[in-house]
């Protein structure tokens, strides 16, 4: 085993692949640009290096840089993490050349998988099956019909030259191929002057099921399969493991062919074979296909090692280290169920907009993993992926792992950016996928219901108001005394953006009454604290004037302060008076001209200070009294403005 | 010691007590929640179409949040005026802003406008009185037409008329006492004085005027035509007047800026004299139930005692001695307190003891706390002759030249030189409060008819004439109804001979922000007059 390694990486990998080297005494070395200096992977190293820079090139991919380092701290080895070097075969070549250990497969393997259409064809050769089609030259119709009957309906005609869906066609019947052609040609002619096609079968219910793969470079087993069909825009959003619906046959299909297509290589390491299996009419041995191998540990490896109980990194750098594979096929199986949510700082709204900014409340249940890199206090970088952790849950059985993870992302709080939170929770209630039918067209299709906002309920906003004004401690003997009528107070806030006012009745310590828009919910303190209409109360945080109510729907209430209005002078702000006597210096308005709250209209000189006058708000000039060099006396109307309406 | 109660809650006794009190107590909070509701409906409606604030909403919201507010003469001027100025056209009181006690004095402009009643007049001086003694920050919300042009005699010339406002303000001003005057309405004549006499002045954009002559007498005097905002507007005073300091967009922006004004004060006193506060042994709702509903109907005062301080822990002083007298030492709430409390008529014994444990306190700086119930010092050639008036002069001179704060407490009656003897108004007490039940005369209606009825009988018997029991019966009544009326608690806290009425169930919380209050100044020496030994 190692005494020291380097991980190239940052965020929640670099933290996983700490935690597992310290568990097993290895020394470990981090490299951080210069904005994640503080960062949590760096606090966690034994040692850190910077690498300087913000963006990835600047530093995360600077491979010499890295390896420069590793010589320096006495690493013997690199783990690559995900994304950045992680399948760059050059890098591996530079490590190995270097001296050091590459914590993955080698540069081969890589580069083996990295070519797609080469890398389909390796497979077929090995007996993995592929999707099967047609990508032939010759495009004689009656070929490409014969083609199409070898591959079996339905299937999709493309223009070899297309994109956008042009020269495309779905041809479920034999005897509708023909004609599906003839408009393919014709449309692929018209669109690209090219009207070669090419033949694939129709996958009308697809579903992303890949297998965990392991090798020593020599031999390989499987640690089963994940379903990770849950995707946007092919962006995974929730995992799991096992594949709903996955039977024995299958599996060890699956399983066989993943390990053939790892042997093929002479894989070594941690990888993923990611195949499409059709799921229209349930799962069957028959339906799957090889798409491409990831050459890496992948972002959901967790739930892999929930059921299985392995720590696929100690095997990587085991295995890395020269051991043989840690087990034999027969010894792994599965146990229970697991789903992983990827929390990432986005938009919804805005349509899964990257979003940035302070986390300035970050918890997750105990009875969840969490992998994050980041903590209270860190910054969501515009640098880097936004994601803010794996939220990932084991259960016995896919119904209480899902039970779980509605639970734990309900109770996950973050505050001080948006999340995604509410729309990995509406995907955890989701119907189908609670039935587990899922494929990859599941998020699309019920996009609108998915990233539906409920409009934020009285008791949450009352919550959130007592939090701000002070009032959700325990009540004091003498809150809101008054001898006879209570007295109410309003609270300007606004709810989610929208400004709205929220009346505070106390009508005894304890006993407060909060008009929401007209519904009024009654606050009241008893012997388990303060209860809303009966209910308890949602965990909160406030940050300053902000305050955050977590729950499926986080919301968010701001306080607002009064004292942010600045009274400008109404009847004053048309006439630009001479504040003293003076020299008027320059004169920049012009008659008719628009200005800004601010723009400079006019210089003068006096005491031997240059003034500049300003417009004191929007407007037009109407009329310019001075002119440059006139000498002015105190309270000379030098430029006037149009008068507002009303 | 600990207090037992002997009431037994299940009682009959109890039961009608309760009844006879939640009567009572009945008729005084419609009278309060009338008078809250200020210059009605309409005019209320007219107020908040203008973009203004209702005023207990100017004040609940210049508050902290979940602050008490102990309300000064909730029901002043009620009776008075034909009804014509509910609350006395003004809400005073004490609450908390940025955390430290302030008295604030709101105008209620649906109110005749804000002008000042005699009755007004008397509130806001009360007010200023308050704070002066306690050294509390004074806001004033101005919303008002200045005098109150028909009464002009009764609110205009005399010593504690409108004048004395601004008196206050420059002598409050002198001694550190913040002032700070809000301007969200008319700020007229006299009134315009209120925030030019002011520490701090904030006044409201385009709402808020301040004029010592209004457009309308402007144009009578001289001629010239000139309208309210450019005469006296926030514009004008915030930038060429310099009348006020802040201008301020709207109401909510100016309480806003007022409370940052607060902010910047600085802490004030805090009294190091306060305890953690534990509550009573016994339920203080029970008072109902252990006091009787007819005020001649005997009762122990411990009863009461038991059900306003901390744990019913009470060292009770020379409980053997004047037992009429119940004198000791308690918490209320945490804060130290002299309780001195009647359980019967005062005699010779019980006016010394009295007189001695005054002295006490003033000698340890022990604020006092009076509960009075009390018909008067006993009469009759034995009193008299071993010198009633003497021992009773010394209680009086005791209670009127401590230095430590008094509290007065009106649970019953409050009949005679027993007023004076026991914190009655014109021994200054910080705070002086009533019970519903409680009744003031110079002495029972009976006694006075009684009285009247003896001397008109002696003069009829004189001239020989005779006089029949009916007749006498009918003599009377009139003094006794009249009697009656002038000594129920409202008709006394509608002229503010008390600060008011409350919920005797409140009695331990209105006693901790008073002592609160008063605490706010520091407790001087006291040195007292000579005692007739």
């Amino acid at each position: 085993m190692f005494d020291t390694i380097l991980i190239a990486n940052r965020g929640e990998i670099a933290c996983r692949v700490i935690d597992t080297c310290r568990r097993l005494g290895v020394r470990t070395v981090a490299v951080h640009s210069d904005v994640d200096g503080q960062a949590r992977h760096v606090e966690m190293a034994d040692v850190a290096v910077s690498l300087g820079g913000a963006t990835p090139a600047e530093s995360y991919l600077r491979g010499d840089a890295i390896i420069d380092a590793a010589r320096k701290t006495g690493a013997q080895a690199i783990h690559p993490g995900y994304g950045f070097l992680s399948e760059n075969p050059d890098f591996v070549d530079a490590v190995e050349a270097a001296g050091l250990v590459f914590i993955g497969p080698s540069a081969k393997a890589i580069r083996a998988m990295g070519l797609k259409d080469a890398a389909k064809a390796l497979m077929a050769e090995a007996g993995v099956p592929v999707v099967p089609g047609y990508h032939g030259e010759d495009q004689e119709p009656g070929h490409l019909e014969v083609e199409a009957e070898a591959i079996g309906y339905p299937v999709l005609i493309k223009a070899v030259a297309g994109g956008g869906g042009k020269g495309m066609r779905l041809v479920e019947r034999a005897e509708d191929f023909v004609s599906g052609l003839e408009s393919a040609k014709a449309e692929a002619r018209g669109a690209f002057g090219n009207d070669a096609v090419l033949i694939e079968r129709f996958i009308t219910s697809p579903r992303h099921i890949e297998v965990q793969v392991f090798g020593d470079g020599d031999r390989a087993v499987h640690l089963f399969e994940r379903d990770c069909s849950l995707q946007r825009r092919h962006q995974k959003v929730i995992e799991e493991a096992p594949a709903p619906g996955m039977t024995e046959e299958m599996r060890q299909a699956m399983g066989q062919a993943a390990v053939r297509a790892a042997e093929a290589i002479g894989y070594k390491g941690a990888g993923t074979v990611e195949f499409i299996v059709d799921g229209s009419d349930g799962l069957r041995p028959d339906g799957f296909w090889f798409m491409e191998m990831n050459t890496r540990l992948q972002v959901e490896h967790p739930v892999t090692e929930l059921i299985t109980g392995v720590d696929l990194v100690e095997w990587q750098l085991r295995v890395a280290a020269g051991a043989p594979l840690p087990c034999a096929q027969k010894d792994l199986s599965i146990t229970g169920h697991a789903f992983e949510a990827r929390l990432y700082a986005e938009d919804v709204p805005a349509g899964f907009l990257p979003a940035t900014g302070r986390l300035q409340h970050l918890v997750f249940p105990p009875d969840v993993r969490a992998d994050t890199g980041v903590r209270t206090g860190d910054v969501i970088s515009p640098h880097y992926d936004p994601m803010i952790a794996k939220v990932i849950v084991h259960g016995t059985t896919r119904d209480i792992a899902l039970r779980k993870l509605r639970q734990g992302l309900a109770q996950t709080e973050v505050a001080g950016t948006v999340t995604n939170l509410a729309f990995l929770g509406a995907l955890a209630r989701h119907e189908g996928f609670s039935t587990g039918e899922v494929d990859t067209g599941l998020i699309g299709r019920d996009m609108a219901a998915l990233t539906a906002v409920p409009e934020a309920g009285p008791a949450v906003i009352a919550q959130a108001v007592l939090a701000l004004t002070g009032l959700e401690r325990a009540p004091a003997r003498l809150d809101g005394f008054t001898l006879w009528a209570p007295v109410a107070q309003d609270v300007p806030v606004e709810i989610d953006g929208d400004p709205d006012t929220v009346r505070v009745t106390m009508r005894a310590p304890g006993e407060i009454d909060v008009d929401v828009g007209g519904e009024v919910v009654e606050a009241r303190f008893g012997a388990n604290g303060w209860r809303i209409d009966g209910q308890p109360l949602r965990r909160v945080h406030v940050s300053g004037a902000s305050a955050t109510v977590f729950g499926a729907h986080p919301v968010c209430v701001r306080r607002l302060d009064p004292l942010d209005v600045e009274a400008g002078a109404g009847a004053s702000s048309d006439v630009i008076e001479a504040p003293m006597p003076g020299l008027v210096r320059s004169v920049f308005a012009k008659a008719g001209q628009t200005v800004a709250q601010g723009d400079r209209l006019a210089i003068l000189e006096a005491m031997k200070m240059e003034h500049a006058l300003l417009a004191a708000r929007d407007g037009t000039v109407a009329e310019v009294m001075t002119e440059a060099g006139a000498q002015v006396e105190a309270g000379a109307a030098l430029i006037r403005l149009e008068a507002e309406d009303g | 010691m600990k207090l037992r109660s002997q009431a037994i809650a299940s009682s009959e006794q109890f039961k009608t007590n309760e009844a006879a009190h939640l009567d009572a107590l009945r008729v005084v909070q419609e009278v309060a929640e009338r008078a809250a509701a200020g210059g009605g409906e309409k005019a209320r409606d007219r107020h908040v179409s203008r973009g203004k604030m209702l005023p207990r909403d100017r004040v609940a919201n210049l508050l902290d949040p979940g602050s008490p507010f102990l309300e000064v003469g909730a029901t002043a001027a009620h009776g008075m005026y034909d009804g014509a100025a509910p609350c006395a056209g003004a809400i005073a009181g004490v609450g908390r802003v940025k955390g430290r006690q302030v008295m604030v004095v709101c105008n209620d402009a649906t109110v005749k406008g804000g002008t000042y009643y005699p009755m007004t007049v008397k509130k806001h001086l009360r007010a200023q009185e308050i704070a002066e003694e306690n050294h509390l920050p004074c806001i004033y919300l101005v919303d008002s037409g200045g005098a109150n042009l028909p009464n002009q005699d009764e609110v205009f010339p005399d010593r504690d008329h409108f004048g004395r406002i601004f008196y206050n303000q420059a002598r409050m001003s002198a001694k550190g006492i913040a002032q700070i005057a809000v301007v969200m309405g008319s700020c007229t004549a006299g009134g315009a004085y209120v925030p030019a006499m002011s520490d701090v002045t904030i006044i409201v954009k385009e709402q808020g005027t301040i004029f010592l002559a209004g457009p309308p007498l402007v144009k009578a005097a001289t001629g010239e035509v000139v309208t309210a905002e450019d005469l006296g507007g926030g514009d004008v005073h915030t930038r060429l007047s310099g009348v006020a300091d802040y201008l301020a967009e709207d109401d909510a922006h100016a309480l806003a800026l007022a409370r940052r004004a607060v902010g910047s004060l600085g802490a004030g006193r805090t009294s190091s004299l306060r305890q953690a506060a534990e509550d009573p042994a016994y339920d203080p709702d029970e008072i109902f139930g252990v006091v009787p509903g007819d005020l001649r109907t005997p009762y122990d005062i411990r009863e009461v005692i038991a059900r306003v301080v901390d744990g019913s822990y009470f060292d009770e002083f020379k409980p053997r001695f004047g037992e009429t007298l119940v004198t000791g030492f308690a918490h209320v709430d945490g804060w130290p307190v002299g309780i001195v409390a009647n359980n019967g008529v005062l005699f010779s014994e019980a006016a010394q003891k009295g007189a001695h444990f005054v002295e006490l306190c003033s000698q340890r700086k022990i604020p006092l706390v009076f509960l009075q119930n009390i018909t008067g010092f006993m009469v009759g050639r034995k009193y008299e002759n071993e010198g009633i008036a003497r021992h009773g002069a010394k209680m009086v001179t005791a209670v009127a030249c401590t230095s430590v704060p008094k509290i007065t407490m009106l649970v019953g009656g409050s009949f005679g030189a027993g007023n004076y003897g026991m914190a009655g108004r014109a021994y200054q007490p910080r705070f002086l409060w009533t019970w519903p039940n409680s009744r003031i005369s110079v002495m029972g209606g009976a006694q006075a008819a009684g009285v009247l009825a003896t001397v008109k009988r002696d003069a009829i018997e004189r001239g020989g004439g005779t006089w029949s029991t009916e007749d006498e019966a009918a003599f009377k009544q009139p003094t006794i109804d009249m009697f009656e009326e002038q000594s129920h608690p409202l008709y006394a806290s509608a002229r503010l001979w008390d600060d008011g009425i409350i919920d005797p169930r409140k009695t331990r919380a209105v006693l901790s922000l008073s002592l609160e209050a008063a605490l706010n100044a520091p407790i001087e020496d006291t040195r007292f007059g000579v005692f007739r030994m």
